[in-house]
């Protein structure tokens, strides 16, 4: 298969602006003649739906979801990138751009990452526009915080809920264009299956979710913008909804998978408390910056934290890495808890928690400035756990948060298969091995506002206008036939085992053997583990009631069935990527004090995985990566 | 701990509903509602029972997706919490818990605990937006908003679309959702062109819907999990008043 | 006029003009209060005033329309507003409890008809004089004291006007509130301003009919 990433020539500040040039215009009055369909509102999609329908086409936007606002973007804490230096310190679109693949461990596309980089201005402006009200200092001008991977002051916020109110603005300009009639929204609609047609998506099959309705949608291109798959490992920090489905979907369907490995994992959450937690919440990261990490010396201490005395407490990231001692990098310090608790010595319920206080800082800056800095984290810790952290050192843990890999898509952020445009988590395209913070809005809404826009133009010349199928096209028939038939086999399987028993064995597998650590000998167990597993789904899962009204389980067996396809080409890409890079950690390939220690002679390359069928191992593509402007390095932040 | 939980079932929005009781032991302090409800869930699956159906999805209250009546309150007894937020340390052993779907005209109930929302979206497509083509926004530091303004705004911006307010409102009136965008939107300068109409569409559109009439009576602050205050009810009153005194509805128009 | 229409078919236009016509009611109530306290300085002084007001002819009647139509247009704005409540939770709960609303402000359905029913009663008897006891037309001070001196007519009145506290301490609020009349530095101030105008109204109009009684008004 030929992977033509179709990077424009020429130097690489003047890539995108060329390209947008050389680029074909749709004329305006046949814009309306063509219809996309946009699956996911977050802010990929959100702002992609909107601005589509603000150029004039049809657009028809789908969510699971009961209204597009509350796509998960919305949980996003901490802030968005630009490179506006606003704070003059220094900023500017190639230092944004030159961190942001060093941040991704040199395994993102350069010209990709430029381009982001470049963008990234537009749309503070665009928001601001829309009314999201940033935090802004004394003089009313934007306040910028500084956040992990840069040293400069380039991150805007709005509170620690920036997530939320980009995608309301995002929310608010597709609200605009429903209202006009441009976009035609579905909330509470599941995309099920992709149809191709002779090579070119041509549409989707939904489930409307309170009917259970399966329906077919045409269009000239289909965009997902459906997020990541941190829910593979059951517990994240993602909402219970996301799903892998309308990727693996289009996967199955012959869309590449690339380089599902790169899946990132937050040093600070809160630990898991027992059997029946459903989702982990992440705690901002900054309390590591006024916070000591430790736990007890001894393996199996049981004594309560206060009652440690100092001499038995080991605050092993600055005992281990001297130089950073709490600020290590979120991968390292990761992955250092997890040794700690492997070696018997977490705390908390199950010994998988390290210990997190801000004792010392509250002695040394008094204890005002710390409520004034990390005062609202401590209610929410005190809220979830009842343990007060004025008293009680708080329990952390790493969770999964974040999944870099996606699928496969060009410059134009269309996918192998033609016609099929992927926006946001949902491609694999600019964050490499690993996501730098705040970095996940930027390309959100990049993809949405200031990149599809464009290059789905360029595609739409090249269909002719009316020329889309009907829906009694044979292969929608063919696709609604397999979701129903796929819908009514797990109705019919009446087994013993709820969907969530399932999904929770997956995710410990994964978390296990596919986690924060892997190697050659975990990861060929997860591979056999996990077909099994899937194995056992389709025979005694029981999903109850009917796919004619709301169900909620059955939403879930559909989502979890696909997560047992899909954490099986996870781990067989960790497998295959025999190097540590970024998030994806080989323990056989470390420096000599743990850090993640790259092959770029091998490994250099995005892994494009194809899809052969059920049961055949997939194919790998690879997509060679050049570094012509970054200088390769070892990653250090020393 | 004990607890006796007595949940809204209801097939279907035809069908009559009625409370159920379902007696859970065992139930660990630090479990969130909504882990309870997984849990009777699991319980009643391997019964051969259906699950309660219940809308959620980030479960760290930011997305808006829950929200019922717990014993009488709109997300339950703690104040500045949404459901999922809601661990069981806050009831005490041996308590019966009441669960209800959020009750109001515009928001029937599809299944169970899960009602229909969509009014909220659609008070937002009648106006609540700044019609800002992709593009078009100039410097984010073109024009400056004072700090104290910016803050205000993203107080009343914080809403998260749950619709308790609706639910707790003794007239099941969505004026705390509806003044929240207003404000969000009003106080900002970039907000200032659409802001008659903007008050003149939202304002009819809740109308339309058939939400009730604000009297007033605080019960939507008290249970609001952002704590928007009804302080951007009056603010809406206001710009309500002059809009209706200088201007005339207009639809909302392409260009 | 289509707008002002349109502006009075929303749930807000009819709060707005409940608002409006309370601001009226108030500032008359306010006004006839002090007239009537005028009772403690004798006979002569509140039957000149009572004189004075009819003497003015046109501008009495004019105050007696504007009075009639806000009475009007707040009870029409309220039961139209109320049937719209009431519509719009057609399910009620089976559980339900207030956390923040009071008394009085749940009660504003009972305590405007009940106020209604008095004031026809009070000017059944004092303008019109439509009552068995045989009033006088030209002496109100001892009309009023002939009255109140009957425990049973006293016992209404003061019930009656205790309903209108309530009535005023939840009214007064929301009426500022609803007519956008707010600013964060000074919301406390409104709570307790209308707290306060409530009960010295109340206490006004109240210390007529307790000094009967007394007889410290005779």
């Amino acid at each position: 298969m030929d992977l033509n990433s179709k990077v424009p020539s020429g130097p690489i500040e003047k890539k995108w602006e060329k390209h947008r040039f050389d680029m074909k215009l749709v004329n305006p009055s046949n814009k309306r003649k063509y219809k996309i369909i946009v699956v996911g509102t977050g802010l990929a999609g959100g702002a992609a739906a909107a601005s589509l329908g603000q150029l004039g086409y049809e657009v028809e936007a789908f969510c699971y979801q009961d209204s597009a606002r509350r796509a998960h973007s919305i949980a996003a804490q901490g802030g968005i990138n630009a490179a506006k230096n606003y704070q003059n310190d220094g900023d500017s679109v190639f230092r944004l751009f030159y961190d942001t693949v060093k941040g991704g461990d040199f395994r993102s596309r350069e010209a990709n990452v430029y381009r982001l980089a470049e963008v990234s201005n537009g749309i503070i402006d665009q928001c601001v526009a829309l009314g999201v009200p940033f935090a802004r200092e004394y003089s009313g001008y934007l306040a910028n915080r500084s956040f992990g991977g840069a040293q400069v002051s380039r991150t805007f916020y709005a509170r620690g809920q920036t997530g939320q109110q980009l995608l309301l603005g995002a929310y608010a300009a597709l609200s605009r264009e429903v209202a006009l009639g441009s976009v035609k929204m579905f909330p509470r609609h599941e995309m099920l299956e992709l149809v191709v047609i002779d090579g070119h998506a041509k549409g989707i099959v939904v489930r409307d979710m309170v009917t259970g309705t399966i329906s077919s949608h045409v269009a000239d291109t289909v965009i997902l913008a459906t997020g990541g798959y941190s829910n593979v490992f059951y517990l994240s920090t993602n909402a219970k909804g996301c799903n892998t489905t309308a990727i693996w979907r289009a996967h199955r369907k012959g869309a590449l998978f690339a380089n599902p490995c790169y899946t990132q994992i937050h040093p600070t959450c809160i630990p898991v408390a027992g059997e029946h937690q459903s989702k982990l919440t992440l705690m901002s990261e900054s309390l590591r910056n006024d916070g000591r990490v430790w736990v007890p010396k001894k393996a199996g201490d049981q004594r309560k934290p206060w009652e440690i005395p100092e001499d038995d407490r080991d605050y092993y990231l600055e005992r281990i890495y001297p130089s950073y001692g709490n600020l290590a990098p979120r991968d390292v310090s990761s992955r250092a808890a997890k040794r700690m608790c492997d070696e018997g010595r977490g705390v908390g319920p199950g010994g998988r928690g390290v210990y997190l206080d801000l004792f010392d800082a509250m002695d040394r800056l008094g204890r005002d400035v710390i409520a004034a800095r990390y005062g609202n984290l401590f209610e929410m810790y005190e809220r979830i756990t009842g343990e007060d952290p004025w008293k009680w050192p708080m329990r952390i843990y790493p969770a999964v948060h974040y999944t870099m890999g996606g699928l496969w898509v060009d410059y134009n952020l269309m996918s192998n298969l033609d016609g099929l445009h992927v926006l946001g988590e949902a491609n694999f395209s600019d964050h490499g091995a690993n996501r730098l913070g705040a970095s996940a809005l930027m390309q959100g809404l990049a993809d949405g506002y200031f990149v599809i826009p464009y290059t789905i133009a360029d595609y739409l010349t090249k269909v002719k206008p009316g020329s889309r199928p009907s829906v009694d096209h044979p292969a929608f028939k063919e696709a609604e036939r397999e979701v129903e038939a796929r819908t009514k086999k797990l109705l019919s399987i009446g087994g013993t085992k709820t969907v969530d028993e399932f999904h929770k064995e997956l995710g410990q597998v994964m978390w296990e053997y596919v986690g924060m650590g892997r190697n050659e000998a975990g990861l060929k167990t997860a591979l056999q583990k996990i077909p099994q597993i899937r194995e056992r789904f389709w025979k005694e899962v029981r999903v109850p009631g009917s796919g004619a009204d709301l169900n909620q389980e059955l939403e879930k067996a559909g989502r979890v069935a696909d997560f047992l396809e899909m954490g099986e080409l996870l781990a067989y890409d960790a497998l295959m990527r025999d190097e540590s890079c970024g998030a994806h950690f080989r323990e056989e390939h470390q420096t000599p004090d743990g850090e993640a220690l790259r092959n770029d002679e091998k490994y250099a390359y995005v892994a494009a995985w194809e899809y052969k069928g059920e049961g055949k191992s997939p194919e790998l593509h690879k997509e060679p990566l050049e570094f012509e402007n970054v200088h390769l390095a070892q990653r250090s932040y020393k | 701990m004990k607890l006796t939980l007595k949940i809204w079932r209801q097939e279907s929005p035809e069908d009559k509903g009625r409370l159920v009781s379902y007696e859970m032991d065992g139930v660990a302090e630090d479990t969130s509602f909504l882990e309870l409800l997984d849990i009777l869930n699991q319980r009643l699956i391997k019964k051969g029972e259906h699950p309660v159906t219940f809308d959620h999805d980030c479960r760290e209250g930011i997305c808006g997706s829950c929200g019922f009546m717990i014993s009488g309150i709109a997300h339950g007894p703690q104040k500045l919490t949404t459901t999922c937020q809601l661990f069981m340390r806050q009831f005490k052993d041996g308590d019966t818990i009441v669960a209800e779907p959020f009750r109001s005209r515009a928001f029937p109930v599809i299944k169970d605990l899960v009602v229909d929302r969509s009014a909220l979206d659609k008070i937002v497509q009648a106006g609540g937006f700044i019609s800002a083509r992709t593009g078009s926004g100039p410097d984010g530091n073109a024009i400056p908003i004072s700090k104290e303004k910016a803050d205000r705004s993203m107080d009343a911006a914080a809403c998260i679309g749950c619709g308790a307010c609706v639910a707790a409102c003794p007239n099941g009136s969505a004026m705390l959702f509806t003044a929240a965008k207003i404000s969000h939107l009003g106080l900002l300068p970039q907000g200032q062109p659409e802001r008659k109409q903007r008050a003149l569409r939202m304002v009819a559109k809740m109308q339309e819907l058939g939400f009730g009439a604000c009297s007033n009576h605080g019960e939507c602050e008290a249970v609001c999990p952002k704590g928007i205050s009804i302080d951007f009810i009056a603010r809406l009153n206001r710009d309500y008043m002059v809009a209706s005194a200088l201007e005339t509805v207009e639809p909302v128009k392409k260009v | 006029m289509a707008r002002a229409m349109t502006f009075y078919s929303t749930t807000v236009g009819k709060k707005v003009v409940m608002a409006a016509t309370g601001v009226l009611l108030v500032l008359f109530i306010v006004g006839h209060m002090l007239g009537n306290l005028q009772i403690f300085e004798g006979p002569e002084r509140l039957n000149a005033y009572a004189h004075f007001l009819k003497s003015t002819g046109e501008l009495l009647w004019g105050v007696r329309i504007v009075m009639l139509a806000a009475i009007i247009l707040h009870i029409l704005a309220a039961a139209q507003i109320t049937i719209a409540n009431w519509k719009a939770r057609p399910i009620g709960y089976a559980m339900k409890k207030d956390v923040e609303t009071g008394y009085a402000a749940r009660t504003m359905i009972v305590s405007g008809p009940l106020i209604l029913l008095y004031v026809i009663y009070h000017l059944m008897m004092f303008t019109f004089l439509q009552t068995p006891q045989g009033l006088s037309d030209t002496d109100v001070y001892g009309n009023v004291v002939k009255a109140f001196q009957q425990p049973g007519i006293s016992a209404v009145y003061i019930v009656a006007l205790l309903v209108l506290g309530f009535h005023l301490y939840h009214g007064i609020w929301s009426m500022l509130q609803t007519l956008g009349v707010n600013h964060p530095k000074y919301n406390r101030l409104r709570r307790i301003g209308a707290c306060v105008l409530a009960v010295l109204i109340a206490a006004g109009y109240l210390s007529i009919p307790v000094s009967v009684l007394l007889g410290i008004v005779h």
